[in-house]
């Protein structure tokens, strides 16, 4: 359960290899935090993880999850709360940016992405609410993108799978808040990360420190949306309304 | 049978949960039960207790209905028969006009005696009389297993002793049978002194306190240094007929209003600031006179003076209010300054805290009084720094041999809860004995691992 801090006992994260997921984890941590579970795909790198967050007092499971499967997930998180109860904070940080020059052309690898980015998200995001409003209340975390406030040519697949969650947290997370459920959906910008290893930085570019830093202080405000860092809600205030021409010529890395 | 899904909160304002709701009578309990799944049941009074202790997040949670004329008074033997949904508030518009008073109230008089007894209340009396418990005669339960038990501190003693105190996880409490103090008039005698710092005050009480059935200190948190601890101590006892003058028509008259509320409009976290409540608490102390003695005051006034601004807890604003109650062995004064001093140096801005010397606690492992000091605060919800604070305050208070008050709590730990309470153990055997299959559930119950099997966190 929560306490009257707004703290965590049981935090779990989809996507246990994600570097913004696990510095969220991170940030959310307090002393009164019992347990935490990374759920992931290659179990070897979440133990490296769980590795570096478990103490005497914290409790880090790593469990086998494939959220591209959303036959599964309502299984699994059934599972989780018969395990670990009460699903205090649950973090939706899985998804994969795929490569844009073959997501573009390749429609297998399109809908491939697609099917984890969205469909498998999407999926992940109603069996956790279902479980969140049977349990009477928690918290859920998402991490969009602004790739989805408008998609680039640069990666149009990727934008529009974050698009798309994006749009769907808007009409689920107000449902949820009449639930009893906060859903907070964080808009990061360019972040600095394993998936971005290599790539050259945008403008206003972030850590998953930063991004953590904000999504925690906008899980105890019970905000619903937030940017990351949170100046690009100006930023794209603006952009989202540039003409076409000059949109496409804008040097956004 | 009607019931509606609704988020659930303590009078701290904090978390809320959603339960499913039934408001019904005592003899459509059952019929609300048929609706518990596997988050199991609850019952809530008037959702008086701060933290999560009524709240059943998922599951069902049962507001019984009473009224105050319900009551049966057996003036010979000096009882009353209440159901548990009955408030104090109610009750003493039955029994004071009658010549008699609650054996214990808690600073507000919107409590059920359900809830009374389930937290094992207490008040400015507990020197002197112990606790709500104490005088209860006899209650009802509806147990897990659809029966009920009429049980006492001489009838299935451990079940009642589970009970008292058990915050609602042993069974739904139906009635009880409690036991009146008589009194004379509608009126309290007061003693009134102002108190410069700490030292004179753990000084006063310990001399004074034997000498009056009430007394309480309001303690001034913000105050530094030199003024550590500078408080005004209350004490009193129910004035009698002969104080009052012959212009006094009806001694026993009992009809208190609310003079103002709080409306449900979003009001500024930050309101009650270090400022605005440095400010009052100033007030307040300089308003009080130095000494004064045999004031007559008013029951309300006396003991429940903040019942006369309605939902006072919605000037917390969003964040709400995080009220922290604990109490200290004698001999352990030293801890209880160094509390203070962190208090007043935090900048969390805490007013309305009240210091009380504690008499022997009763049989109920999970009754929070024990001899000792206690000090019950208040500080706004949300500010920086506050989960550190706590953390640091708990440790200083479990580390001094004291425990924290459930009905206040919204922080604790399981290792912290039993840290304070060595006998749970005691209490989960008898619980589990009625409760094998965990019908009876809370948030709190969640949060601290109540319902866990011992061996489980041994």
């Amino acid at each position: 359960m929560k306490n009257a801090l707004g703290e965590s006992q049981t935090i779990v994260l989809l996507g246990g290899n994600s570097d913004i997921g696990v510095a969220i984890v991170r940030a959310a941590i307090t002393p009164f935090t019992r347990q935490v579970v990374l759920a992931c795909r290659d179990l070897g790198r979440g133990e490296v993880v769980a590795a570096g967050l478990r103490t005497d007092q914290l409790a880090v499971a790593v469990v086998a999850f494939d959220g591209a499967r959303p036959e599964g997930h309502t299984q699994f998180v059934a599972g989780l709360a018969e395990q670990y109860g009460n699903l205090d904070l649950v973090i939706v940080a899985y998804g994969v940016l795929g490569e844009a020059e073959r997501t573009r052309t390749d429609v297998s690898a399109a809908v491939e992405l697609a099917q984890v980015n969205f469909t498998g998200t999407v999926g992940a995001l109603i069996a956790i609410g279902n479980q969140l409003v049977s349990q009477g209340g928690g918290s859920l975390v998402v991490l969009s993108s602004v790739a989805g406030e408008r998609v680039r040519d640069a990666n149009p697949v990727y934008g529009a799978t974050k698009a798309g969650v994006d749009g769907f947290c808007q009409g689920y997370g107000d449902w949820l808040a009449s639930q009893g459920v906060h859903l907070l959906v964080v808009r990061p910008g360019f972040v600095h990360s394993a998936m971005t290893a290599g790539m050259k930085a945008a403008p206003f570019a972030t850590t998953p420190e930063k991004v953590a830093e904000v999504t925690v202080k906008a899980l105890h405000s019970g905000r619903r949306m937030v940017w990351a860092p949170p100046i690009l809600r100006v930023v794209f205030s603006i952009l989202r309304h540039v003409p076409g021409p000059v949109w496409r010529r804008l040097p956004l890395g | 049978m009607p019931s509606h899904r609704r988020a659930l909160r303590g009078w701290g304002r904090s978390n809320a949960t959603v339960a499913e709701l039934f408001e019904v009578p005592n003899h459509e309990l059952d019929g609300a039960l048929e609706a518990t799944g596997r988050r199991g049941a609850l019952a809530r009074g008037l959702g008086r207790s701060y933290g999560d202790a009524a709240q059943n997040a998922g599951g069902v949670v049962v507001r019984l209905l009473g009224a105050g004329h319900q009551s049966v008074i057996d003036p010979a033997r000096a009882t009353a028969t209440v159901p548990a949904g009955v408030s104090i508030d109610d009750l003493l518009r039955v029994v004071v006009p009658r010549g008699f008073f609650v054996p214990v109230t808690p600073g507000t008089r919107f409590v059920t005696i359900g809830g009374a007894i389930a937290s094992d209340i207490h008040g400015k009396n507990h020197h002197v009389d112990g606790s709500f418990g104490n005088h209860v005669v006899s209650l009802t339960l509806r147990l897990a297993d659809g029966s009920t038990a009429v049980v006492g501190p001489h009838d299935q003693p451990d079940l009642f002793w589970a009970t008292v105190g058990g915050m609602g996880l042993t069974g739904i409490i139906l009635e009880a049978t409690i036991a009146l103090i008589p009194i004379e008039t509608n009126r309290m005698s007061v003693d009134t002194s102002r108190i410069p710092n700490l030292d004179s005050l753990f000084a006063e009480m310990s001399v004074t306190d034997e000498a009056y059935r009430y007394s309480v200190a309001w303690i001034d948190l913000l105050a530094k240094g030199a003024h550590l601890g500078r408080s005004v101590l209350t004490c009193g006892d129910h004035a009698p007929l002969a104080q009052l003058g012959e212009a006094d028509d009806d001694p026993l008259a009992f009809d208190p209003h609310q003079m103002v509320a709080i409306p449900p409009v979003p009001i500024p976290s930050r309101l009650l600031n270090r400022l605005t409540v440095a400010a009052f608490n100033e007030l307040w102390f300089r308003k009080a006179p130095r000494h004064r003695t045999d004031e007559l005051q008013s029951i309300s006034a006396f003991f429940h003076p903040l019942d006369f601004v309605g939902s006072w807890n919605r000037l917390y604003g969003q964040a709400g209010l995080i009220q922290y109650q604990f109490v200290v062995p004698f001999g352990e004064e030293a801890t209880m300054r160094r509390v203070i001093e962190r208090l007043s140096t935090s900048g969390a801005a805490s007013f309305l805290a009240v210091l009380k010397r504690f008499g022997p606690s009763n049989p109920g492992p999970l009754s929070f009084p024990t001899p000792g000091w206690t000090l019950a605060l208040d500080v706004p919800g949300g500010g920086p720094g506050l989960a550190e604070l706590f953390v640091e305050l708990d440790r200083m208070v479990l580390a001094a041999g004291g425990r924290h008050y459930a009905a206040k709590d919204a922080l604790l730990t399981p290792e912290t809860m039993r840290c304070g309470y060595p006998r749970l153990a005691e209490w989960q055997a008898v619980r589990s004995r009625v409760d094998p299959h965990g019908m009876w559930q809370s948030d709190l119950a969640r949060r601290l691992h109540l319902l866990d099997r011992p061996e489980d966190t041994a």
